[in-house]
């Protein structure tokens, strides 16, 4: 089957191509919502969730990858698993350097009550 | 039953995967220009990825306020100030792209040289509008003041992200059009009917470079949620 190529009816694109844009309408839509602490957490949430089913449709009905076979889904997608690896490492990582530099290069808090003349 | 239906398709999957492996011949029962179409694009995925780690590592270590994309990518049109439309704007023609890359492989397979090569050439021609888009943001940023090593609106570490991402994911969309326009010009002119590039009336080619382009849509999937929504 591999060998007559990847061969599908052209309305199953057709979707694909309908929900990329609905997609990408609702990720352009999160830009517009509050930013404040309390929104932060669903507003990166839904940014997500957007990114991962564009991602996911592009990958699977674009690329083809839903109709390859498991030896080159697994070969493909399975290494970039570990590139959670480094994104964890880097984060905390990152965590750990802004704090050692709020506390070496930024200037303590005024002490309360005492006043500049 | 449906249970163990998918018990089955599932001991079947992995049983696959060992066969394939282990079967002392090929292991990618795809075209091999496929199989190192797809290995190229997971090593690209690493570097890609590495730009954008280095970019997260960046904003949160610094302890700087980061610009807000929103402004900085903001526009005002016909008196209205529209937050990040141009990379709105540049998402939507990269999504229209993948869109007729995806019916020239379908042409392509049908053997309809014309019109794959038509799709082929219009999705180039949107790449080329993306780049010109690219082109016009880093004009106005860079007028704006915004240097890998400074800018106005907050963290220094902004400009090096930008430059370094945009500019990388940017030179993949150059290079995909150029790709795009020899292979589509290979296939009106009929080369892969005639054997003199494989050939056989094979048009696996158009799927490969769809692959690649695919792939560059993929990538700003990434770097507009990462850098540009976050």
């Amino acid at each position: 089957m591999a060998a007559d190529g990847q061969q599908h009816p052209l309305k199953i694109y057709f979707w694909i191509w309908g929900l990329l844009f609905l997609l990408s309408a609702f990720s352009y839509a999160t830009d517009f919502m509050p930013k404040e602490d309390g929104m932060g957490l669903f507003r990166a949430g839904l940014i997500l969730l957007f990114m991962f089913l564009k991602a996911g449709f592009i990958i699977a009905i674009f690329m083809h990858m839903a109709w390859e076979r498991a030896a080159l889904i697994w070969a493909i997608c399975g290494p970039p698993v570990l590139l959670l690896f480094l994104i964890g490492f880097m984060v905390y990582e990152g965590d750990y350097t802004e704090g050692t530099r709020i506390e070496s290069f930024t200037a303590p808090p005024e002490p309360e009550g005492l006043e500049h003349h | 039953m449906a249970h163990e239906g998918n018990a089955a398709a599932t001991e079947q999957h992995f049983q696959s995967i060992a066969t394939d492996w282990s079967g002392d011949k090929q292991t990618f029962r795809v075209p091999w220009g496929k199989a190192m179409m797809w290995i190229f694009l997971l090593s690209d995925t690493f570097i890609f990825t590495s730009f954008l780690v280095g970019y997260g590592h960046d904003r949160i270590s610094t302890a700087a306020a980061w610009p807000n994309p929103s402004e900085v990518f903001a526009l005002t049109i016909f008196g209205i100030n529209m937050p990040l439309i141009l990379i709105a704007i540049m998402t939507f023609v990269l999504i229209t792209s993948s869109g007729t890359m995806a019916m020239a492989v379908n042409f392509g397979y049908r053997g309809d040289r014309a019109k794959a090569a038509a799709l082929m050439l219009i999705t180039a021609a949107f790449g080329a509008v993306f780049v010109g888009m690219q082109a016009f943001e880093w004009t106005k940023l860079i007028h704006e003041g915004v240097r890998p090593w400074e800018n106005p609106f907050g963290a220094e570490q902004f400009g090096a992200s930008f430059f370094m991402i945009t500019g990388f994911h940017g030179l993949h969309v150059s290079a995909g059009v150029v790709y795009l326009v020899v292979v589509a010009l290979k296939v009106l002119r009929g080369d892969y009917e005639r054997g003199r590039s494989g050939g056989g009336g094979n048009y696996e080619i158009v799927e490969i470079t769809g692959l690649y382009w695919h792939f560059v849509d993929l990538v700003w999937v990434f770097i507009f949620a990462f850098f540009y929504l976050w």
